[in-house]
């Protein structure tokens, strides 16, 4: 935030403002600091759900780092989440670029483009995917169309992540809005500048264009990667993780181990060392970019 | 006719994005061999009957029992939302007190806080408390000012409103609270409808939190009654039942995105919120 102090008014203490704000204090304390400090203990712990929780020190964080469930999960996140956001943010951008020409009818495909991003995660989206990609399935009939071979879509371990990637990709819409508002802020005359000069529409773009949605990429970046990072429900509802827990996220790692096999602590101890991941790379992203996002931030 | 490339190009793109919902819908009218044997949308006959037994659900209850459910969710968090949110913008907009900033950077990473990670502390929270099974888990975070993003929207929109309001109210003998409700909230009413809108689309699609939270299934929102349906594949398997339910439980997000449609694409940041 900008810093621009004013004094509070008359009569006005310096304490109002901390009344005012004191709902997003509790919530913050209750609903994130609470949290991170109590998967921690537990985490601590080998509660069960049931019986009385004994202390057995860092065993979770141990068992965690030396198995390989652990270290499958967050490996496989990591390469949804490197496949997905990449290809999200070009297509987003491409999308944006193209829609953002002064045409006729323009309103019409914002809204065709935006729309599966509005309804993607509701669920009955995901079912739909699941089917879309049972073998004989729309895919399939779409693939055979054109002269490819079908392929068991679940069967394979590339395929099946495939199939959420796709589902989440479709998804673009978010990004592609929060680029063309970003596009709408160049002026114009920045292009008839480089015009002039002889300057083509692709070295435009990536000379022009491209280094000042150098913010705007940054918020996407950050956004998505948290987004993918915590993809639960399209391999829950979809794959169910497999095959060979090819799909099988941290987010669905946790949910197993806390509600299917009840091992609480440990499950807290995964949420724990996740939630420390994660951090760790959105204030690396922070860092990696702070030279390009200029200095305002 | 210079602009007939891209017309051909963005019209290519749009049958590809709106093919998979054309397709749902199509498909619940379908038979399972139909669905499995033609690639085109539209069906051989349209027999409405299939919304009948899909409204009927797999349950003792109707669909309208769930879209209840989801509403007895969503009108209480929306007015929590609003007005936690309001407060909180409120303060850090138009006043200045100790630890300002600390607590502003704190509202930002917020946003940025995966909800993956507090799930399984929350739920054995609410537990202790009693409180697992009911909507209060759903709900009652919202009144926390829980969504930095609606904090952050609203600070944006106070500044814009010229502080010669604030102070010409003060003269008049306004205190803060009357402040905020008589001058500046009518400013910033559109904001409070877009809180409203995402606070209603997301608790639509919202599927993690009741799937820990809630475990009878007459209190299940929507989202939990289609996964239980789609998981249901005993007698008669018909995949055009599940599709139609599908159908229906989008059309709420369907309606109020079409009636909001200007607000998400008209130019307001907000769109980039939606996920």
């Amino acid at each position: 935030m900008k810093k621009r102090s004013y004094r509070n008014p008359v009569g006005v203490g310096k304490y109002t403002g901390l009344l005012l704000i004191m709902p997003f204090i509790i919530g913050f304390s209750a609903f994130t600091l609470y949290p991170f400090a109590a998967s921690f203990v537990l985490g601590l712990t080998d509660y069960d759900g049931v019986h009385s929780p004994g202390f057995i020190g860092a065993d979770n964080f141990a068992d965690m780092l030396a198995g390989s469930e652990f270290r499958g999960a967050v490996w496989t996140t990591l390469k949804y989440t490197l496949v997905l956001v990449p290809l999200k943010l070009a297509v987003s951008l491409l999308a944006a670029v193209l829609l953002n020409a002064e045409i006729k009818g323009m309103g019409v495909y914002r809204t065709i483009f935006y729309v599966p991003s509005i309804l993607g995660s509701n669920l009955a989206i995901v079912i739909m995917w699941q089917f879309l990609f049972t073998s004989g399935g729309l895919a399939d009939q779409i693939m055979e169309s054109v002269g490819l071979p079908a392929i068991g879509w679940y069967g394979s371990s590339g395929s099946a992540m495939a199939i959420i990637v796709l589902l989440r990709l479709w998804e673009f819409g978010s990004a592609m809005i929060l680029f063309l508002n970003a596009l709408r802020d160049i002026p114009a005359e920045y292009y008839d500048a480089a015009k002039v000069d002889g300057c083509g529409r692709i070295r435009a773009f990536f000379r022009i264009t491209l280094p000042l949605l150098g913010r705007v990429m940054f918020l996407n970046l950050v956004l998505q990667t948290i987004a993918a990072m915590q993809e639960f429900s399209a391999p829950y509802m979809i794959t169910g993780g497999g095959p060979m827990k090819s799909t099988y996220t941290i987010g669905m790692l946790i949910y197993d181990e806390m509600f299917r096999f009840h091992n609480v602590g440990y499950a807290n101890a995964v949420s724990w060392a996740f939630f420390v991941l994660v951090t760790a790379i959105v204030l690396v992203l922070f860092a990696v970019t702070r030279r390009r996002r200029g200095e305002d931030t | 006719m210079k602009k007939l490339p891209l017309y051909i190009l963005l019209t290519a793109a749009a049958v590809v994005m709106i093919y998979p919902l054309l397709w749902l819908v199509g498909a619940s009218f379908k038979s399972n061999e139909e669905i499995f044997s033609s690639a085109w949308f539209v069906p051989s006959s349209i027999d409405l009957s299939v919304y009948v037994r899909a409204w009927r659900t797999v349950t003792p209850y109707t669909m309208g029992h769930y879209f209840l459910n989801t509403f007895l969710i969503i009108v209480p968090k929306t007015v929590f939302a609003v007005v936690s949110s309001v407060l909180v913008a409120y303060g850090f907009a138009r006043f200045d007190f100790p630890l300002k900033r600390l607590f502003f950077a704190l509202l930002m990473g917020s946003m940025f806080m995966p909800a993956i990670v507090t799930v399984t502390p929350l739920y054995m929270l609410w537990s202790r408390l009693g409180l697992h099974d009911t909507y209060v888990p759903l709900t009652l975070p919202a009144l926390f000012a829980a969504e930095g993003a609606f904090v952050f929207m609203l600070v944006q929109f106070f500044r814009g409103v010229p502080r010669e309001f604030d102070e010409a109210a003060r003269i008049d003998g306004c205190g803060s609270l009357r402040l905020l409700v008589y001058i500046l909230v009518p400013c910033i009413r559109p904001v409070i409808v877009s809180i409203t809108v995402f606070t209603f689309l997301w608790t639509m699609n919202d599927f993690l939190t009741p799937l820990i939270m809630i475990s009878s299934v007459e209190k299940y929102p929507l989202s939990l009654i289609l996964r239980l349906s789609a998981d249901s594949t005993g007698d008669g398997y018909e995949l055009r039942k599940i599709i139609a339910m599908s159908v229906i439980g989008l059309i709420p997000s369907a309606v109020v995105f079409a009636a909001a449609q200007k607000r998400f694409i008209g130019g307001i940041t907000e769109g980039g919120l939606s996920g």
